[in-house]
């Protein structure tokens, strides 16, 4: 019989079965009590499981299969670049010289690794037009907290105080929650008729109390916006800072570069744009890109490039001190392993080919924005203009005329091996999905996707409720959110109850706000 | 693909950006590769580091050189686990979310707290996230930090503290190395949001948790520890001992030392802030035919929900390496987390009556220790000539350290290797009497 794959691997313990065997004790076996006063010591063992190896690597492979990964199908997650993660890259993070180095080092025995971290912030550096990068982010929305600290110090600098950030209404949800966090106060920013910054709007908002504009550009309708250097004059005229949101950099590598744009701070999702696998929800890696009046005040410690003192030989190390620095974000030098990877990306596309690489994630795009506008009375375009790497539809035809959701759509798709794309954002388009199929995709995959959507529309027409009540092929199907929101299970416990019991799924009906799976993702 | 867009060449699809701010030239940036070229390329970039196969490294201080089992590795790079995003459609993640579901399990199990989010980026930003929690919770604007956080957790809370407007005030080592409880009781008061230890301390030192929670209460400060899960196998759990938040660096289970990162930070908490903890958590539910599964839950704390109102801003965290967490704890099991600590508690010991140094922290420890030795440069030479890293250099962290040496032993360091520290630094001594 096939054990439930829904047990946990503390479910499957057995008194007694492990996988661990300790080395062999080599110095005298001195009693735990005579080195650990009592008072310190813990009273019973955690309760880990108890395993074999065979039993572990049964149960995380038959996890695996559970998952629907980028390497199996399409996964046109808008605003999270699901491109193709080369093999080679795994091979290189590996190397003892990568993943078996110590990060407190001596410099002079890790050349090699600060070598490819100076090469990588000069190869950021030129694909942002911004003079000077700092790698530690960890993520996104770290990135984006270290430009609004960098924001604060240089304002402070100045002498000058500054409260407010704007955000454009359509801003992934990382930035108005960074600017909270960074201790400013947010102010939201219009969208106008053609999809960008609403430019009255903006330049009544932006006063002497402004510290920041946050923008992404191609913004998260998948739209440049055009208007991009007369925001960037308006924004400086009121002595804030600009800052770029690197989400939607695949489209304009090597064609157009923030710091040309105008903007002071850019952050990059190193996990998106180039090519970190996202591991299930990270690593990532955010670094961030300035402009000269903001470098003084970027974290340490910095990797610095030194003439050679006994030789041509440059020699690399990390600076601690910079009077002006906002400190570190985190630990040690940053996501190295992450850095690894993108430079191998980097050095395997070239120049040309990252610009290739946004050329054709544009293509892709757009070709698919046209065939599917072969739908428009069910899923509109939002705002039927050229896009950029990705496109956002709406789904209120389909909801009015054949009364299903996006929601609906997007699990009917997970029938078709395909994953869904991002859906209810941005939150100014009703019913939004938002697509990006990426430059690694055939034109067959766009073509079947076209289809798959095809199809699941005229099932609606048919019967809408095989659309509502999908996915029917799924390891589950729909869950039941609610009740996991009202009553928090979050660890397993021996002879606990069971959360989905039918008396107490009978019982929970209220909901945690928003829906859980019909979100967006980010940063 | 222009036909059916209705363009008559890529530059068309291009035409919405601003001559103004066109590049208007290639990337000033190598050509593109072979994959054979880039390998070498990487792979001579690789060589050139000491990593800790050449040489018999005592370096610790946060990052920590524990075999990682090839079964992590293994798993680790299948395609379902390395190549999906945030488990965004649970019906197609019950492989992520389940994991989720155990590593939080592992993780309560480990700080014997009820509650663990499923990640955050790593251990000093996650003491930094705690802080932003005690703000949130309390209102106040202080927050207090013994000198045994590691350095770079203070730094990183002082970074984002300066965001969130709270300032951050230390208190110092006793001669022992171990957190001044009198000093940690005088410094809070009630402006102070929250307390932050370390458990083992950045000497390795084990504090007295209990005693320093204890005079930590009273004024309605949280209480938030630093903890290494590695000797929390033999170490009294922090949950247990009046600790609010119990944060860390999880890199020592499971995870490579990759020049610092990517590892993952954990963050656990009493029940009572469960509605406010930063990231992702999975929750156990049903689908619509009664069959147990795990979704994302309680995300109206996060972001992408609650936006300005979130309670951090934190989005893609560290999935993968948590993974690897949980892999390891289940390797590990039961027996072997306790087999392991007291392995490497058996042989600290051994190694701080071997060294023969001046000990800085004379008191327990688990797998670190602090000495003084007389002449650190010289003591460096010999070493690096037998191809040995000693440890880290307290120094520039502890000016009152000027001498110090932290030295980490983990299951990977012999009797052997010690016995060749040790007399390495007997000849070092020796060499400085002469």
């Amino acid at each position: 019989m096939t054990p439930d794959p829904s047990a946990t691997i503390f479910e499957r313990s057995r008194e007694g079965r492990r996988a661990f065997v300790p080395p062999a004790p080599d110095v005298p076996e001195v009693p735990i009590d005579e080195l650990l006063p009592a008072s310190a010591r813990r009273g019973r063992p955690a309760e880990l499981p108890e395993v074999s190896e065979p039993e572990i690597v049964r149960h995380y492979n038959t996890l695996s299969k559970m998952n629907f990964d980028l390497d199996t199908g399409f996964y046109p997650l808008g605003s999270c670049t699901m491109k193709h993660n080369p093999k080679l890259h795994e091979r290189l993070a590996a190397l003892p010289g990568h993943a078996r180095l110590h990060p407190l080092q001596d410099p002079a025995y890790a050349q090699g690794a600060l070598e490819l971290m100076w090469l990588l912030e000069r190869a950021l550096s030129e694909i942002a037009g911004l003079p000077h990068v700092s790698l530690q982010p960890s993520a996104g929305s770290h990135g984006e907290l270290a430009g609004l600290l960098l924001t604060r110090a240089y304002h402070e600098d100045r002498g000058e105080e500054r409260t407010k950030v704007l955000t454009p209404d359509t801003a992934h949800g990382t930035n108005p929650a960074t600017v909270t966090m960074a201790g400013y106060e947010v102010v939201k920013v219009g969208t106008a008729a053609d999809g960008g910054v609403d430019l009255d709007d903006l330049r009544e908002k932006a006063g002497e109390d402004v510290a920041c504009l946050m923008l992404t550009n191609p913004n998260t309708l998948g739209l440049f916006d055009s208007n991009i250097e007369e925001i960037a004059r308006v924004v400086h005229g009121a002595g804030a800072t600009l800052y770029y949101d690197g989400a939607n950099l695949n489209a304009v590598m090597g064609i157009a570069r923030p710091g040309d744009m105008g903007f002071d701070i850019v952050h990059f999702n190193l996990h998106k744009t180039f090519t970190q696998p996202h591991g299930g929800g990270g690593p990532g890696a955010g670094p961030i890109a300035v402009s000269d009046r903001i470098e003084p005040f970027l974290p340490v410690p910095r990797v610095v490039r030194r003439a050679g003192e006994d030789g041509p030989e440059p020699r690399f190390d990390l600076e601690h001190d910079a009077p002006k620095t906002i400190g570190r974000l985190r630990g040690f030098h940053g996501n190295f392993g992450v850095f690894v990877r993108s430079f191998a990306y980097i050095r395997s596309l070239g120049g040309d080919g990252l610009k290739e690489a946004s050329e054709s994630a544009v293509l892709n795009a757009n070709y698919l924005r046209a065939r599917l506008a072969e739908f428009d009375e069910y899923l509109p375009i939002a705002f039927d203009r050229t896009c950029m790497h990705e496109f956002v539809l709406s789904g209120r035809g389909a909801k009015g005329k054949l009364g299903i959701k996006t929601l609906d759509i997007a699990k009917r798709m997970l029938d078709h091996q395909v994953h869904p794309p991002t859906v209810y954002f941005p939150l100014l388009v009703d019913e939004a999905l938002m697509i990006e199929p990426t430059e690694t995709e055939p034109k067959e995959r766009l073509d079947d996707f076209v289809e798959i959507v095809g199809s699941i529309l005229d099932e609606a027409k048919e019967d809408p409720d095989i659309v509502r009540n999908a996915p029917y092929t799924t390891p589950v199907r729909r869950l039941d959110e609610a009740a996991a929101a009202k009553r928090p299970v979050v660890r397993w416990r021996p002879g606990a109850d069971n959360p989905g019991d039918p008396e107490r799924a009978a019982g929970s009906g209220a909901s945690d706000g928003a829906g859980g799976s019909g979100v967006t993702p980010t940063a | 693909m222009l036909d059916a867009i209705g363009v008559g060449s890529l530059e068309d699809l291009f035409a919405e950006i601003p001559e103004g701010v066109r590049l208007g030239r290639e990337l000033d940036l190598p050509e593109g590769r072979a994959e054979q070229e880039v390998y070498e390329e990487l792979a001579s970039l690789a060589a050139r580091n000491g990593h800790c196969d050449d040489e018999v490294s005592f370096l610790g201080a946060g990052m920590y050189d524990h075999y990682v089992p090839a079964l992590v590795d293994s798993i680790l790079q299948r395609s379902e686990y390395l190549t999906p995003y945030t488990p965004y459609q649970p019906e197609v993640s019950q492989g992520g979310l389940q994991v989720m579901f155990e590593f939080q399990t592992a993780i309560s199990e480990l700080t014997g707290l009820p509650i663990s989010n499923a990640s955050v980026y790593e251990g000093p930003s996650a003491v930094a996230a705690a802080g932003y929690l005690a703000k949130l919770e309390t209102g106040r604007t202080k927050l207090v930090a013994s000198r045994g956080v590691h350095p770079h957790s203070r730094a990183a809370l002082r970074t984002h503290a300066a965001g969130y407007r709270m300032a951050v005030e230390e208190v110092p080592l006793t001669a022992e190395g171990a957190t001044d409880v009198a000093a940690l009781a005088s410094e809070i008061d009630d402006d102070t949001a929250a307390v932050f230890l370390q458990q083992p301390n950045f000497l390795g030192t084990v504090e007295e948790l209990g005693e320093l929670a204890e005079a930590a209460g009273g004024k309605g400060a949280l209480v938030v520890c630093a903890a290494d899960p590695l000797p929390l196998g033999v170490l009294k759990p922090p949950g247990e001992q009046g600790v609010d938040i119990c944060v860390g660096e999880g890199q020592t289970l499971g995870n490579r030392l990759d020049f610092g990162g990517p590892s993952f930070g954990f963050f656990a908490a009493q029940e009572r802030f469960i509605r406010k903890l930063p990231g992702r958590i999975a929750g156990e539910t049903r689908d619509v035919d009664g069959k147990r599964g795990f979704v994302l839950t309680l995300q109206t704390r996060e972001q992408h929900i609650r936006r300005e109102k979130a309670t951090h801003n934190i989005c893609t965290s560290q999935a993968l390496n948590a993974l690897a967490g949980v892999i390891y704890l289940s390797w590990l099991g039961k027996r072997g987390l306790v087999e392991i600590a007291e392995l490497m508690l058996r042989r600290t010991h051994y190694a701080r009556q071997a060294l023969g140094l001046e000990a800085i922290n004379p008191g327990p420890v688990v797998r670190e220790f602090a000495v003084r030795a007389p002449d650190l440069d010289a003591l460096f030479e010999r070493a690096r000539a037998e191809q040995i890293n000693p440890g880290y250099r307290l120094g520039s962290d502890y000016p009152e350290y000027e001498d110090g040496l932290l030295i980490a032993i983990t299951e990977r360091r012999t009797r052997a290797d010690i016995d060749r520290l040790a007399t390495v630094a007997a000849a070092a001594r020796e060499g400085v009497a002469a």
